[in-house]
């Protein structure tokens, strides 16, 4: 009852003219994104940050902003998977398998439409979801002390890399390539400076949202250029929609799966390191599993449209969860949502909630209104998308990159932090190329300060007993979930794994 | 190669970063742990992973030939020279040259290349700065 009125004074926040205005600007913009193949989730949210916080937008309408972009990519990206057989970004991968060959059998416009009704349930569902769960894990947080932080930190770390990379050892080296960016800069305990070399513009430590557009939105027009991809992927192809609406039958057959993709999704979004890709694909193997009495999936089944899609969105609306309860984030895009939080300084985590309940409430109410618009514009308007596939990148690539050393010089008016992004640019680039998952990386710069003050609290508590860090039963099952997240992926992971990455390309760095 | 080669890297790094680390200079009001623990925990990790990285490197990648390598480099460079320009130049000019060459390299004709510079510069100095009011390097010429 209590969680009502929350949710209420929500809704009376959120529905303003700015921020509904917001709302609407981000679902547009989120379902362009996610359509275009090459722009993600993850890189479309972080190209519109520094333009959310120069534009000195408050807490709760840069939400609701980045949000409503985050929810939109996740429906966008499944346009071109069934149209051109191109994931519009990695999460839409699955539903190439069946959305494609029923494009391809003439019902185009079915699938879209099925599949929008799809994420609409998954991301309806999930949301309520994140209402009733993420303060029930408020309700534990609170008993976290300095060393159960610690522990979750490297819970969070070590569970990332058993999903995100192939190779472990890659994910580890990111993340503690991340972890020691974040040292860069006057230590905040006792004001010596570290790893900075003398240089005036680092004593402050490196800028996250730096790194993460440098990392994320540069290190894609390199790939582009280094393919010289300047086409669109649409060229030549008509891309015939047909009519608009699934057939009654299609979706009371669809039904069942799509509620159990929906929670299937959610909970693969909610634990720690599992983001929306992993959603859609076990939510597509088990679907099959359980309803291919006929072995039509991959032929073009419709329930092979709405299990994946379905599992994306719920995953997408699940991620939120870890990141607003605990403000550890599980995926790769809410990585770059709780850099909003830290930039508008804001502490997500248990505190978030009795703290800035507007801000929580107000974006769930705006998450909810967001999955209304975005129903509305996917199923009558989803034409207007399918032209979007058509803009070469050649033109858009340049737009992209401006638009990222427009925000990044917004925030600061130095050429210096342009210069640092180029560098993690280039960097993003050559890690990608050796398959090295990046969301490690901007994990462990956002929370490299906060998981060492954590460290160093637990320890000078107890007067510098470094034993304290396992001496709760609590931060004991943190540490053994961690090292299961991190042991049991190369035993039983590798094949999973293989399956889920056959089809991807170098996106699959930047995976959510 | 390129995973041994990355993992030799790697490890330098850490070693590197390990020994920045025992030069940090303490203050003499310090906590118990000091501000040098946390980074040599990660030069550990840092180094531990690029030994096995190096140990048992992935199947090759694919690096692109020469010319693409060159590619990126003057792209790279490029934009270096933009973001040293910008102040010099104003954001109007700075960025049509930039979007012009980006188009250009990713196979725009020159027709067409700088028609999407002028139309990235323009659009973006209208949106973002005349009505968004967002603050943009002003040169010489006052945009």
């Amino acid at each position: 009852m209590e969680t009502l009125a929350s949710l209420g004074d929500g809704f009376a926040i959120a529905l303003t003219w700015q921020n509904l205005m917001l709302a609407l600007l981000g679902c547009f913009l989120g379902t362009i994104m996610g359509a275009l193949p090459g722009l993600g989730p993850s890189n479309g949210v972080a190209i519109l940050i520094p333009l959310a916080f120069t534009l000195g937008l408050g807490a709760t309408p840069s939400l609701i902003l980045l949000t409503s972009v985050y929810y939109g990519a996740m429906y966008g990206g499944r346009i071109s998977s069934i149209l051109l057989n191109i994931p519009g970004d990695e999460p839409a991968m699955m539903t190439c398998l069946d959305g494609h060959p029923m494009a391809k059998k003439g019902f185009a416009g079915e699938a879209l439409s099925l599949s929008g009704i799809a994420s609409f349930v998954g991301a309806f569902l999930a949301t309520w979801g994140l209402i009733f769960l993420a303060p029930q894990l408020v309700k534990i947080a609170l008993l976290f002390g300095p060393a159960e932080y610690f522990a979750l930190f490297a819970l969070a770390f070590m569970t990332l890399g058993g999903v995100s990379s192939t190779n472990q050892a890659k994910s580890a080296f990111a993340a503690a390539l991340g972890l020691g960016l974040a040292t860069i800069g006057v230590d905040t305990q006792t004001g010596v400076p570290r790893f900075t070399f003398g240089e005036v513009h680092l004593y402050d430590g490196l800028d996250f949202l730096v790194a993460i557009v440098g990392l994320f939105a540069l290190s894609e027009v390199f790939i582009f250029l280094e393919h010289r991809h300047g086409g669109s992927d649409a060229e030549g192809r008509k891309l015939n929609i047909g009519r608009l609406y699934p057939p009654v039958s299609m979706i009371k057959k669809c039904t069942p799966t799509m509620l159990r993709t929906s929670f299937l999704g959610f909970i693969a979004g909610v634990l720690p390191g599992a983001g929306a890709s992993l959603g859609s694909f076990i939510s597509y193997s088990m679907e099959k599993r359980l309803v291919d009495k006929e072995d039509t999936f991959g032929t073009g089944d419709p329930r092979g449209v709405a299990a994946p899609e379905a599992g994306n969105n719920a995953a997408a609306g699940g991620a939120l969860v870890p990141m607003l309860a605990l403000g550890v984030p599980g995926s790769g895009t809410t990585a770059v949502l709780l850099a909003v939080l830290l930039a508008l300084n804001i502490t997500p985590g248990p505190l978030l909630f009795t703290q800035n309940p507007d801000v929580v409430w107000g974006l769930i109410a705006a998450l909810f209104i967001a999955n209304f618009m975005l129903l509305a514009m996917n199923i009558p308007m989803v034409g207007l998308f399918t032209r979007v596939l058509m803009i070469p990148s050649r033109i858009l690539m340049p737009i992209v990159a401006m638009v990222s050393f427009v925000g990044i010089y917004g925030i600061s008016g130095s050429s210096f932090d342009l210069l640092v992004m180029i560098g993690f640019g280039v960097m993003g680039w050559v890690l990608r190329k050796l398959d090295v998952p990046l969301v490690p990386i901007i994990l462990g710069t956002l929370l490299g300060n906060s998981m060492e003050n954590n460290l160093r609290r637990a320890v000078t508590i107890d007067n510098g007993n470094w034993w304290t860090l396992i001496d709760s039963p609590l931060s004991i099952a943190l540490w053994v979930i961690a090292i299961i997240g991190f042991v049991l992926p190369l035993i039983v992971g590798a094949r999973v794994k293989a399956k889920m990455h056959q089809r991807r390309d170098e996106e699959g760095a930047i995976s959510d | 190669m390129s995973d041994r080669i990355f993992g030799v890297f790697g490890l330098l790094l850490a070693i590197g970063f390990a020994f920045s680390a025992l030069a940090i200079e303490e203050s003499f009001l310090s906590d118990a742990v000091g501000p040098k623990a946390f980074p040599l925990i990660i030069a550990a990790i840092l180094g531990l992973s690029s030994i096995v990285i190096a140990i048992r490197p992935d199947a090759e990648p694919e690096w692109p030939a020469l010319g693409r390598l060159v590619e990126v480099g003057a792209a790279v460079v490029v934009m270096i020279f933009y973001a040293e320009l910008l102040p010099v130049a104003g954001f109007v000019i700075a960025t049509a040259f930039a979007a012009a060459y980006l188009a250009w390299r990713l196979g725009s004709g020159p027709f067409e290349a700088v028609l999407v510079g002028i139309g990235t510069s323009l659009g973006i100095y209208v949106i973002f700065h005349l009505v968004l009011g967002l603050s943009l390097a002003r040169g010489p010429l006052g945009f």
